[in-house]
């Protein structure tokens, strides 16, 4: 079987794919986006040509299991090191605008 | 001494070993030549108030048996550095100053190297032209309306207009290939897995790789001895036996056979790149190879795979940048609103594209559309080389489709930037090692570079190959200071 999907991305795709990867996107980008996007997907659909039913996906080419490593203590004290870039002044905690009403 | 900057790497190396030359000497001449280039703008910092100091402490302290004793080095701004701003060329890491060291660069620094700046580079290394940067787009040296290429293109300009001796970039889709090829120099792509991932700016964890870029092919298998290690840190990291690449590094390819694949000779390929390509297969005739036709079927679905793979692999490594732990903040009403104004802000055009068309294939309903898609059309071009190297030992083809392009040509256009990799993209997706090495000038003088592609591990094969066409291509290019007022 051949996947045949029909393939246009329209404002509001844009908009649901602007939620989910949290990027707000105005209404005259949202439109420019759709065009670039829609040129890509019609470039990407000859995928299509080739029946792949039968085809192991391929994630990774280091295809070995994951090693483990044991569970020591490696740096300790990194606190201050954590925290040094944190875009607000506050030295103890990262802080982010309130969540709870 | 005026010709230091000529020399190269390891002609430096030998001269510090020598001692006719001091670390400081080599590190003033870099640095002064840098600060008169700042035009080419293939800097993002400097460090050379502190590459001076380094090479003085080494002066006073050498180490002859490091294999890069005082030797000062640039490189590409997506490599962590203790200490020092590492931005992947991106306004929302423009202020991001790591606590750690990448691997890789830790392996240069362990071999008596010294930083002198972090090199300019497409935003997130996502770009084919240096012209995403956050920071400006960088020019070549071989002409002002030029792009060197990308995505490690401040690498490659950087490197061709003699700012550093060698460098080192990345190469997700041909990062690290394509700049080489475009401004006439060397870049080498290892077997991912070889050099450590670990403190890289992640774009697309399964493709990328570090590697490097240099003046000459001895050159490359000296920095990549160096920085190709294995490392507990890095989760895909293979510990395989690495050989010495200088020690082995061999002019006799007597033998080898030398695959050219069919569907390279893609529709509307320029007679330049067709003579290009016959003239590798001769002088590789002439070093005693033997050519083989080769079929790697799948081919023309490398690039809307890796279209695919690499942006959804990008939109869940750059889920990190939210504005919270580090790097730029766009305050907002409530926690997605700054979510949302900070990455939206944060973000050039070509990453938020990227990260959208990444989120798309992931989402619901079309992920077995098109990511499972993508991963077993993956398979079957792994597939295709895996079959290939069965009866050839390497396989030669262009780098890319043409020579370096102009400014600013094809940035509107994204299928047609894309296009350029489509000879270095499938040997990511493999996970292989490829160099590209200069062989040729284009009509309007711009250079031309052959890629050849070797098995997985089998880097110092492709480099004993691409050393004995090196000798015999005996390539030329002589780049006029034309930026130094």
């Amino acid at each position: 079987m051949v996947f045949k999907y029909h393939m246009t991305i329209d404002l509001k795709t844009i908009k649901h794919i602007s939620k989910l990867s949290r990027i707000s996107v105005d209404d005259k980008k949202a439109k420019k986006l759709a065009d670039d996007l829609n040129s890509i997907f019609k470039w990407i659909e000859q995928l299509n040509e080739l029946n792949t039913e039968k085809v192991d996906p391929l994630s990774s080419i280091a295809e070995t299991k994951l090693r483990l490593r044991k569970d020591e203590i490696k740096s300790e004290n990194t606190r201050e090191e954590i925290l040094k870039n944190s875009p607000d002044e506050n030295k103890d905690f990262f802080v982010v605008p309130k969540v709870v009403e | 001494m005026s010709d230091i900057i000529n020399f190269n790497l390891s002609e430096l190396v030998l001269n510090i070993k020598n001692k006719k030359i001091s670390s400081t000497e080599i590190t003033k001449a870099y640095v002064e030549r840098s600060d008169k280039s700042k035009h080419l703008n293939s800097y993002n910092e400097e460090t050379f108030d502190e590459a001076l100091k380094k090479a003085n402490e080494f002066d006073s302290k050498p180490d002859f048996n490091k294999m890069l004793p005082g030797i000062p080095i640039a490189v590409k701004d997506l490599f962590c550095t203790k200490n020092i701003k590492t931005t992947a060329s991106s306004k929302i890491l423009d202020n991001f100053i790591p606590t750690y060291e990448s691997t890789v660069t830790q392996n240069l620094w362990n071999q008596g190297a010294i930083l002198l700046g972090k090199l300019n580079c497409d935003e997130f290394a996502m770009g084919s032209s240096n012209e995403t940067s956050y920071f400006g787009n960088v020019i070549s040296p071989i002409d002002k309306n030029l792009v060197p290429g990308g995505s490690s293109g401040g690498s490659a300009s950087a490197l061709a207009a003699k700012l550093t001796p060698a460098t080192i970039g990345t190469d997700t889709g041909g990062s690290i290939r394509q700049p080489a090829s475009f401004t006439g120099t060397v870049g080498l792509k290892p077997t991912y897995g070889s050099c450590s991932r670990y403190g890289i700016v992640a774009f697309a964890s399964s493709l990328d790789q570090a590697g490097p870029m240099t003046r000459n092919v001895k050159d490359s298998a000296l920095m990549l001895e160096i920085i190709s290690s294995f490392d507990d840190k890095d989760s895909t990291s293979i510990n395989f036996k690495r050989p010495n690449y200088t020690k082995d590094l061999s002019i006799n390819i007597k033998g080898k056979k030398i695959g050219i694949p069919k569907e390279y000779r893609v529709d509307g390929m320029s007679k330049e790149i067709e003579n290009l390509w016959e003239n590798g297969k001769n002088y590789l005739k002439d070093c005693g190879a033997e050519i083989i036709d080769i079929s790697l079927p799948h081919t023309k679905f490398a690039l809307p795979t890796y279209y695919i793979v690499a942006p959804a692999e990008a939109s869940s490594n750059l889920a990190r940048y939210d504005g919270v732990k580090y790097g730029f903040r766009n305050e907002g009403e409530n926690l997605i609103d700054m979510y949302e104004k900070t990455r939206s802000e944060g973000f050039g055009d070509e990453v938020k594209r990227r990260i959208m068309i990444g989120t798309y294939v992931l989402s619901s309903g079309y992920y077995d559309a098109y990511y499972l898609k993508a991963q077993k059309v993956r398979r079957l071009i792994k597939n295709d080389f895996d079959n290939a190297f069965q009866s050839v030992d390497a396989i030669l083809t262009p780098s890319t489709p043409s020579s370096a392009f102009k400014i600013g040509e094809k940035l509107n256009d994204p299928v047609s930037m894309y296009l350029n990799d489509i000879f270095t993209v499938p040997v990511n997706l493999a996970g292989l090692p490829g160099i590209s090495i200069p062989a040729g000038l284009d009509k309007k003088g711009y250079p031309l570079g052959l890629q050849i592609i070797g098995k997985a591990f089998d880097e110092q094969n492709i480099l004993n190959i691409a050393y004995s066409m090196e000798d015999k291509i005996n390539f030329k290019f002589d780049i006029k200071d034309w930026w130094i007022k």
